[in-house]
């Protein structure tokens, strides 16, 4: 079989150690290895962002990110977001606004929105608008994407 | 009616915490068991007779466990007309049909055996245009036409492309032209779309060792599943367990049965085995449904007043290659062919052509926004002929209660003149704003279109404290049916909302509901579950009244206990009813208590073959789109400068969802009026990923001003009716409308590219 390299990498705040196939996505690997199936699979090529994650603070398209890459790194999933059972404040603002309809979209957009309150404390509608343009919802929650961020914003 | 507690409250959605925690689980979420992977080989003609299939080297693959073609199981299946393939039997007949299909250890290992499987085609002429498909002297697509076994309310004709021809003649057209001053006749366009759900089409089926067939799927209806199944691997049903999740939306490709027939074979060969297909963006794109093309003819005539006295409607579908489903969006399309306007004299005729595109098949809409954007179009030339204001001609003409469909059908519980109104006041209609700038509006009907015995069941179990279980058929695609479904449950139990728990359906122990499509849940599984509720509240008073020796008329129940209203000392609590026996006694009163509801419609017909006339319609649900728009006259970009919606939901259950389904529809519109159209060259379809087939992203989605209209309906529960697709319908048009207010050019397909645009002005010049 495929060639497999180990890496150490912290995912949602804990230490790991895996072996990893040479040419597996993250996005593979958080699902299949780690088994963190809140990450999901919309495309495959980076242009729907379903399979967003937070790698060393920064947003990314899990799907565009080989597993060797992780080596070193934080990764932080939508599992990650709850802590101790209490919700984070974006979940819950989420939850408040409607704004998810099918739920597909929502742990990436979840994670973008995240990734964007952590660099951008106060976002404007553009700043939120820029920030989850990667982020497809086909279920046209957007007005309520974009109301939920900023409550999540304000508090 | 009494005061309502639930339904009309913005409760929490049942499904919120999974949903943003992650924990929602989608079928590619869950363990079933030890795993194979399935991958297709896909036709690369789009007509063509498969000479030879070698698949020697690909069995040789490693990993490989089996590879089965059309001539192992030439198994059709279809919703109302059985013509569709699971793999390509003898030919193709269309760009990327299934003709081979892999099983393996690894999806990798099956995607690199299909590379090394070799087909060779001998290559037949495929027509691309349904104009010209349905010409006497056209290849046949389906030599079989007139074996296929067919829903005998559609009328293909054998020998020819034709799979469907719906007539409608309703009062006398002639007369209705002689009586008009004026005469309108235009073409439009509108392409094909597809639906693209973030999540693709996915199924997982095991063939148990004791020949029970287990079906995950992203199936919107696992009833209609699993009969489809039954049907054409002639199974028993009760052999066939249909299991539900989440479903990442669904949008109407999710109808019927697609993905789950490719690997029933396959796990029939080992048996034990979880059997997995997981389409990609692009089989999902070119694999699945698309929405039919729609060319069309409408001549209308109207009077100096602004009434309209006769349409005359022609539609030529493009059906693609197979046509199951497709026929029935033709006929919806053709019995709802006034739109939401009263005329008394119609004659339409539309016609479900094969092609060698891609399947066509039911989107948001079914048919409505495709036929409806030429009936709001052609009330804009009407207008500007006329000299009119497009708002009032559609005031004068629109649909009141007591008016008649295009079937004869009349309506009831109707005000769309306060959605046109309520959208036109929004947009602060008549009043001019710049040079580029201008105002549209559209409106907009649909019923559900559903066989006229389309059933529905609902399960109530009361548990032993008082809480219950409410079990039905119906999915969540995101639509927030088990939010409503429970709201409804607990307005009829007086039970609250959070001590009800509502699971998506397994056809082994959830009842029967046709199928989740149609906006017709709410309406349908609503009533069934109001119906369960009450059969429920029924053996609690029953019960009480044994147990507490007084009258039942007497007895009151508040969710919590039952009492008696002349003596509210005397009272039984719910724990107390469930455990059904007398305390001093001990003797047993009734059972547990289950509630059962059903429902099928009794107010709808079949149609008349030759004149279209009859009662097609469970409800009407009927709104309005308005927007506002600034045309770039350099660039050809359309901006949005103000989006008002407004929808009759009855009465809304939950309005915050209400809300979100006005709001998804809205944007699914404005995103097919902007951005989307399907592009073939001779069957290929070119945009196959979210890059060259744009939709709508957050950063291009202008703010929505959004209005529920409550005008109840009679036989809805609580007076709701479903609401889901009919956001949609007005918003090409409503845009095409106010671009066409602020540029003055006319346009009769969309989407409004830039491209499009920018070229409209400068012919016109
Ligand atoms: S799955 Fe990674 S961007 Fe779509
Ligand atoms: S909620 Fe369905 S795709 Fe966003």
């Amino acid at each position: 079989m495929s060639e497999k390299i180990a890496i150490n990498f912290t995912v949602n705040g804990d230490n790991e150690s895996r072996d990893v196939e040479v040419g597996q996505t993250l996005m593979k690997f958080i699902r299949d290895d780690l088994h963190l199936t809140g990450t999901k699979s919309g495309c495959e090529i980076g242009e729907c962002g379903a399979c967003t994650v937070i790698l060393d603070g920064k947003p990314v398209n899990s799907c565009l990110v080989l597993a060797v890459e992780l080596d070193g790194k934080e990764l932080v999933t939508i599992e990650g977001l709850t802590k101790n059972g209490e919700l984070d404040r974006i979940q819950k603002a989420f939850i408040d606004h409607a704004a998810f309809q099918c739920g597909y979209c929502t742990p990436g957009m979840i994670m973008s929105a995240r990734a964007l309150l952590e660099r951008t404390p106060e976002p404007t509608d553009e700043d939120i608008n820029e920030a989850l343009s990667g982020n497809l919802c086909r279920c046209g929650a957007y007005q309520e994407i974009r109301e939920a961020v900023k409550s999540a914003s304000k508090k | 009616m009494a005061e309502l507690k639930t339904v009309g409250t913005s409760v929490q959605r049942k499904d919120a915490i999974e949903k943003v925690t992650g924990s929602a689980q989608f079928i590619e979420d869950r363990y079933m068991g030890p795993m194979l992977y399935a991958k297709m080989k896909k036709s690369t003609v789009a007509h063509g007779i498969i000479k030879k299939i070698d698949l020697k080297k690909a069995q040789a693959h490693p990993g490989v466990k089996a590879i089965l073609t059309g001539k192992d199981y030439p198994n059709k299946i279809g919703l109302y007309l059985i013509d569709r393939d699971f793999l390509a039997v003898e030919k193709v007949r269309y760009w990327g049909e299934p003709v081979a299909v892999v099983a393996a250890v690894t999806e990798k290992a099956a995607a690199e055996a299909v590379e090394l499987i070799e087909v060779e085609y001998e290559e037949l002429p495929g027509v691309f245009d349904p104009r010209e498909s349905m010409k006497p002297n056209a290849p046949v697509i389906h030599e079989d036409l007139g074996n296929y076994e067919i829903v005998p309310i559609f009328y293909p004709k054998p020998g020819t492309n034709i799979a469907n021809h719906f007539k409608l003649r309703k009062g006398d057209i002639d007369k209705g032209f002689a009586e008009a001053d004026l005469v309108i006749e235009k073409e439009y366009y509108v392409p094909q779309m597809q639906h693209v759900p973030i999540e693709t089409h996915k199924a997982a089926v095991q063939w148990g060792h004791d020949g029970k067939l287990t079906v995950w799927s992203t199936a919107q209806s696992p009833n209609v599943v699993r009969q489809l199944l039954a049907k054409s691997f002639d199974i028993p049903m009760h052999k066939i367990r249909v299991i539900s999740s989440y479903i990442g939306g669904g949008f109407g490709c999710k109808a019927g049965a697609s993905v789950e027939g490719l690997v029933i074979p396959l796990a029939k060969m080992f048996p034990g085995y979880i059997v997995r297909i997981i389409f990609n963006r692009e089989e999902d794109m070119q694999g699945t449904f698309t929405r039919q093309a729609l060319f069309s003819k409408l001549k209308t005539g109207v009077r100096k007043d602004g009434r309209i006295t006769a349409l005359q409607y022609e539609m030529i579908w493009d059906g693609g290659a197979y046509t199951e489903y497709g026929v029935n969006i033709v006929r919806a399309a053709g019995y709802s062919s006034t739109g939401a306007y009263d005329i008394p004299n119609v004659k339409t005729d539309s016609y479900c052509v094969y092609t060698n595109n891609s399947i066509g098949g039911p989107v948001r809409g079914f048919g409505m926004c495709e036929m409806q954007w030429g009936i709001e179009r052609q009330i804009e030339e009407i207008a500007k002929q006329l000299d009119m204001d497009p708002l009032e001609v559609r005031m004068i003409n629109g649909m009141k209660k007591g008016s008649t469909t295009a079937a004869g059908q009349v309506v009831q519980d109707v005000d769309y003149h306060k959605c046109l109104k309520t959208v036109a006041d929004q947009i602060g209609w008549g009043k001019k704003e710049g040079k580029y700038r201008g105002k549209g509006i559209a409106g907009l009907v649909k019923c559900p279109a559903q066989p006229s015995n389309a059933a529905s069941s609902a399960i109530i179990r009361i548990n032993e404290d008082g809480t219950a279980h409410v079990m039905i058929g119906a999915t969540e695609m995101g639509q927030g049916m088990l939010t409503a479904i429970s709201q409804i449950a607990s307005e009829a139990l007086n039970i609250p909302v959070d001590k009800i728990d509502i699971k998506v359906p397994d056809t082994d122990f959830t009842p029967y509901e046709w199928q989740s499509v149609g906006s017709r849940i709410t309406y349908t599984c609503g009533t069934s579950v109001k119906r369960a509720a009450e059969d429920a509240l029924g053996q609690i008073y029953l019960i009480a009244s044994d147990l507490l020796e007084t009258p039942q008329e007497d007895l009151t129940f508040d969710g919590k206990k039952v009492y008696s209203t002349k003596d509210p000392g005397i009272k039984a609590t719910i724990r107390e009813i469930a455990d059904s026996c007398k305390k001093c006694t001990g003797e047993g009163i009734a059972g547990p208590i289950i509630g059962r509801g059903s429902f099928v419609p009794t107010n709808m017909t079949n149609l008349d073959p030759e004149t279209g006339q009859g009662n097609p319609g469970l409800f009407y649900c009927f709104g309005a789109t308005g927007v506002e728009v600034e045309v770039d006259p350099e660039t050809g970009v359309i901006k949005i400068l103000q989006l008002a919606a407004a929808i009759d939901a009855g009465q809304a259950v939950n309005p915050q969802l209400c809300i979100s389904q006005l709001h998804g529809g809205t944007i699914m519109g404005l995103s097919t009026a902007l951005y989307e159209e399907v592009k073939f060259d001779k069957g290929i379809m070119l945009n196959r990923n979210f890059t060259d087939y744009k939709i709508s992203s957050i950063d291009n989605t202008p703010h929505i001003d959004s209005f529920i209209i409550e005008t109840p309906e009679t036989n809805g529960p609580y007076g709701a009716r479903g609401i889901g697709e009919q956001p949609m319908i007005a918003v090409a048009p409503a845009v095409a409308n106010a671009v066409c207010d602020a540029l003055g050019i006319e346009f009769n397909t969309f989407p409004l590219t830039p491209e499009r645009v920018w070229k409209a002005i400068k012919d016109s010049k």
